[in-house]
């Protein structure tokens, strides 16, 4: 057994969290900044943050992922880390020359105090900052919230540094995916230029973390929303933000910040949710849904109706991020089966509520926990079994010991591709996710079968 | 800022003179006067002098380089393949999640009596901002407890985050006390991340504490006649577990690896065995020096990269025995395993023969796997280390001339004296020198400069900027280095090996890993898939007249 030390009995932990369920902040603002074009993500702190982040991103993506780092020794940790962030400034644009250095703290850099805005403010009279160039900043002290966090921290900053009113609305609508995939970003905008709707899309790192093998290099890749672009979202006449978490707090700021209106809405994983989507997105830009869409969620409703004896009642575990979570129980819910266990690192009551709200009509008992970890989940699964895990790749120990099939969803996949190139938003996504349960479902049922009941046609 | 010349048309003519030049000059002075001294070409003198490299200093923050931490040195490193000690990360969660199972060292567990394995769980105090404004202490030691009461480990290691050493929460004092109350070997790391320059500051550490709490703790002699300790090998991909085989088929008796496929009760009782021997110089040389003051166990340099490396190696340890059953045992088993490598040596050096190869990477395999590439027949251009000193590039002849600077003083050397119960030479001064005169070396490390040809660029810490400059310049047909750099390397239509994770492939030790290395190199620089990246249209975009259907 690979987790041979899981008991069944639950005993109530205080202080070890065993098995994680969640990660730090920066490296969700690392990932939100590479949806800036040309932008060096910049971790203030020692080398070992960026040097795990860039690591852990590029397992994920298996794409470059660039970032630069203060590099703090000891004595910059008791000096604080100025010195260090303005010869990395100097440096990065001399030598790397990126339009925008997009600077995330850490615990380290937290703990000590350092004033970011100050620093760069110290760079810039220093010269060290050209012309035209950008330095923006968010604090994402690893201490509070998760990675999760650290992308809703890093998404907000974009709109504190750029956002501005140009004086006239125009009919364009901001999105905020949130913390999903390059794939799922380039669904978003393939659904709304369908519609026919102008966008920006922000942070957008479609074309940088799943990006074509041209045999050149480019340190900055096509993709990414552009500085111009981040400056015109004060002016769009709204903002939809998918995800509660990861898009809420930078469509509020806009809000406020630059008067544009927003609606915070699930993210559009599933049917539930991708219906809510193109139906808001239809209303705020005054569109009528192209019959092309009609077709795709059509057929997506046909594959639940063909398939529906397979998926009823089937019990699944989950474990993942909360905006992704509500969205994926929603659809779980809507196929009629039934979503048992759902453990997030991420803390937050309101997340626990939400899914207790989605799963008050089921006639099964419901776990869910904020602020858990793996090692509960597992648990939890030890007591009452399950037909299907959803989760990372760190899942598979759990899927492996128990013998459970795994739908690898989420952050980080470090064991498969396909999950930066296909997308799980919207009804093509919807289609794949019931693709591969599907697949997953039915291979056990084969391998499980007698010989005797075993099926040709299914 | 200057304008970087195109030299990519005339690669055979860029000399490592030009590449250095044309590097430092896209450098603020500062960096550039830094990075000559970092950018050596080498020449190799009498009795093995080469040219001076600048080496475990600080990166320049801003320049992108492949580092780590103290931390991911000390846990990630050193500590993380010990399967029986359950390792608390004690800080915010990101670094005990990301130390979590990505280095990929197989271990055994169903060879200790007690079957634990704590490898595969992450274990954390997951800091909160609480914790910080009012210290981590009260949880550090409820987490220990909690470990305890759901797992019952026969030992807790503590590896402490950057903030910890800034709140000033004392791990080992929390350490103490929990041994007291437990009754099992608690200890504690104070490797935050800020300390040294890299991940080797980590590796040093990591060293102190197992000499200090766990080495010398079990004085049962095991059976064997030839009994060995292996030291630096973190059995990635299966590579202990390869030369476990050899040794075994050799008759000599594997009392420890530090730290792969280990147990904590082999590192207790390593203190028993003939002689250490070091793979990876840089990690692990320390518990080798302080075991041989202390327990008098003399330590030699082996490799086993490569088949020819592996056969030198076993060589140097029957010598070191002397005895005819051993030397002969070895020639047979080395003659045995030959003939597969012979063979699909054979097979792959057409097709790999000439070809070139650059590695930058950790501190000691950028210097191992020159000799597996040379076995088939390719050229090493350039090489440097990630993490390494200058005795690792030029040989332990130069720690004397060594400086030591501000950040290296921060980490402790420990006062080892001779244990009066436990130190035993292992053989006489005269034994000794009369091995030394046969070309078994002691306590010696000769470097990777003195095997690198002329003329090579070594390039210790490289940055983004030189590797991509690297490889626009002179196009080698493979580079090795990590996950980092991998795709980099590859979006330049350049196959990159990862040298620290083995691409998930291995083992590369020992006979059976010179095999898969052979087979993967040939499959790597002859793949196909590098000659389809332009599509014809882009082949031959002229159109040469009319529509094809016209």
């Amino acid at each position: 057994m690979l987790l041979r030390h899981t008991s069944e009995e639950i005993a109530t932990r205080s202080a070890l969290t065993i098995n994680p369920a969640k990660t730090c902040q920066p490296i969700g603002a690392m990932y939100a900044a590479l949806g800036i074009h040309s932008c060096l993500p910049h971790s203030h702190g020692s080398q070992g943050c960026y040097s795990y982040h860039r690591s852990t991103l590029t397992r994920h993506y298996k794409e470059p992922v660039m970032a630069a780092t203060s590099s703090f020794t000891e004595g910059s940790s008791v000096f604080g880390g100025q010195a260090n962030l303005v010869q990395a400034i100097t440096n990065i644009f001399t030598i790397y020359n990126p339009d925008v250095i997009a600077v995330h703290t850490t615990c380290l850099s937290e703990t000590i105090g350092d004033d970011i805005p100050q620093i760069v403010s110290k760079a810039r009279d220093s010269g060290a900052v050209p012309e035209g160039k950008y330095v923006i900043h968010t604090n994402t002290p690893s201490y509070v919230g998760s990675h999760v966090t650290g992308f809703a921290n890093m998404t907000k900053a974009m709109v504190d540094y750029f956002s501005g009113k140009n004086g006239k609305k125009d009919k364009t609508v901001n999105i905020i995916p949130g913390y999903v995939e390059p794939s799922d970003m380039q669904e978003i905008k393939r659904l709304t230029s369908m519609m026919g709707i102008k966008t920006i899309l922000f942070p957008d790192t479609s074309n940088v973390l799943n990006g074509p093998q041209t045999g050149r290099y480019k340190m900055f890749p096509k993709g990414g929303v552009t500085v111009d672009a981040l400056k015109m979202t004060g002016s769009s006449m709204g903002t939809i933000a998918l995800g509660l978490l990861t898009s809420g707090p930078a469509a509020r700021a806009l809000d406020s910040k630059c008067k544009v209106p927003c609606e915070i809405l699930n993210m559009p994983i599933g049917l539930t949710g991708t219906d809510i989507f193109i139906d808001t997105l239809r209303q705020v830009a005054g569109v009528t849904v192209p019959d092309a869409i009609n077709v795709e969620r059509g057929q997506m409703i046909d594959i639940i109706t063909d398939m529906h004896q397979y998926f009823y009642g089937k019990k699944v575990a989950l474990a993942g991020d909360p905006d992704q979570l509500v969205s994926l129980v929603e659809f779980l819910v809507s196929l009629d089966m039934q979503p048992v266990h759902i453990v997030t690192g991420t803390p937050g009551k309101q997340f626990e509520k939400k899914i207790k709200e989605l799963t008050e009509h089921l006639p099964c008992n419901v776990n869910v926990f904020a602020g858990s970890d793996m090692f509960m989940l597992h648990q939890l699964i030890k007591n009452e079994p399950v037909d299907l895990i959803i989760g990372n790749t760190y899942c598979k120990y759990i899927a492996r010991d128990e013998d459970i099939p795994l739908l690898r969803f989420g952050f980080p996949i470090l064991d498969r591709v396909g999950h930066s190139y296909f997308p799980t938003v919207g009804y093509r996504g919807g289609i794949r996710l019931l693709e591969k349960m599907l697949d997953l479902l039915l291979d056990r049922k084969d391998r499980d079968s007698s010989e005797i009941e075993f099926e040709l046609v299914m | 800022m200057e304008t970087v010349v195109d030299l990519s048309t005339d690669t055979e003519k860029v000399s490592p003179e030009t590449f250095k030049k044309e590097i430092l000059k896209q450098y603020p002075a500062k960096v550039a006067r830094k990075r000559s001294k970092q950018i050596i070409i080498n020449s190799v003198g009498e009795d093995k002098c080469t040219p001076e490299i600048l080496a475990n200093v600080r990166t320049v923050p801003g320049i992108i380089s492949q580092r780590g931490c103290c931390y991911a040195g000390c846990k990630g490193v050193v500590l993380g393949p010990t399967r029986d000690i359950v390792n608390i990360t004690h800080g915010p969660i990101g670094c005990g999640f990301y130390s979590w199972l990505t280095r990929r060292n197989q271990t055994d567990p169903d060879q200790s009596k007690d079957k634990h394995n704590f490898m595969t769980y992450c274990f954390s105090t997951d800091m909160q901002e609480e914790e910080i404004i009012f210290g981590g202490e009260k949880k550090l030691r409820l987490a220990i407890q909690e470990a305890y009461d759901l797992f019952k480990p026969k030992a807790i290691a503590i590896f402490s985050t950057c903030p910890v050493g800034l709140i000033g929460d004392d791990v080992h004092a929390v350490a103490r006390e929990m041994k007291e109350k437990l009754g099992i070997n608690v200890f504690g790391f104070s490797c935050e991340g800020y300390k040294g320059v890299s991940q080797s500051a980590g590796h040093h550490i990591a060293n102190n504490g197992i000499f200090t709490h766990v080495i010398g703790k079990d004085d049962t002699i095991g059976e064997g006649d030839y009994r060995i300790n292996l030291l630096g090998e973190y059995n990635i991909g299966g590579d202990a577990f390869e030369i476990e085989r050899i040794f075994e088929l050799c008759g000599i008796t594997l009392v420890s690896t530090f730290s792969g496929n280990s147990s904590i009760d082999q590192f207790a009782n390593a203190h028993t065995a003939d002689v250490n021997l070091i793979m990876c110089h840089r990690s692990i040389n320390y518990v080798a020096e302080m075991m041989e003051k202390k327990f008098g166990i003399p330590w030699i340099k082996v490799n086993f990269i490569g088949a020819e490396s592996t056969a030198k190696s076993l060589r140097k340890i029957a010598q070191y025995y002397g005895e005819d059953a051993l030397i002969d045992r070895v020639e047979k088993v080395i003659a045995d395993e030959l003939g597969a490598v012979e063979a699909v040596k054979n097979e792959v050096y057409a097709r790999t023969q000439g070809k070139t190869a650059m590695l930058f990477v950790g501190g000691s395999r950028a210097h191992h796997y020159q000799d597996i590439f040379h076995e088939i027949g390719m050229k090493t251009l350039s090489a440097g280390y990630e993490f390494g000193h200058r005795d690792d590039y030029e040989g332990r002849k130069v720690l004397p001339s060594i400086k030591v600077d501000a950040d290296s003083r921060n980490i402790t050397e420990l006062e080892v004296e001779q244990d009066e119960k436990r130190f035993r030479p292992r053989k006489s001064p005269e034994e000794m020198d009369a091995l030394t005169k046969n070309g078994v070396l002691f306590s010696e490390y000769e470097g990777m400069m003195p095997e690198m040809e002329n003329e090579t660029l070594v390039i210790d810490d490289i940055s983004h900027y030189e590797t991509e400059r690297l490889l626009e310049l002179y196009k080698p047909d493979i580079f090795c280095a990590g996950i980092k750099e991998k795709y980099v390397v590859q979006k330049s239509g350049v196959p990159l090996k990862q040298l620290h994770s083995y691409d998930y492939g291995g083992p590369y030790a020992g006979f059976t890993g010179a095999i898969n290395f052979y087979k993967e190199i040939d499959r790597m620089v002859n793949s196909k898939v590098w000659s389809y990246i332009k599509a014809p249209w882009e082949k031959n975009p002229v159109l040469s007249g009319g529509y094809a259907w016209e």
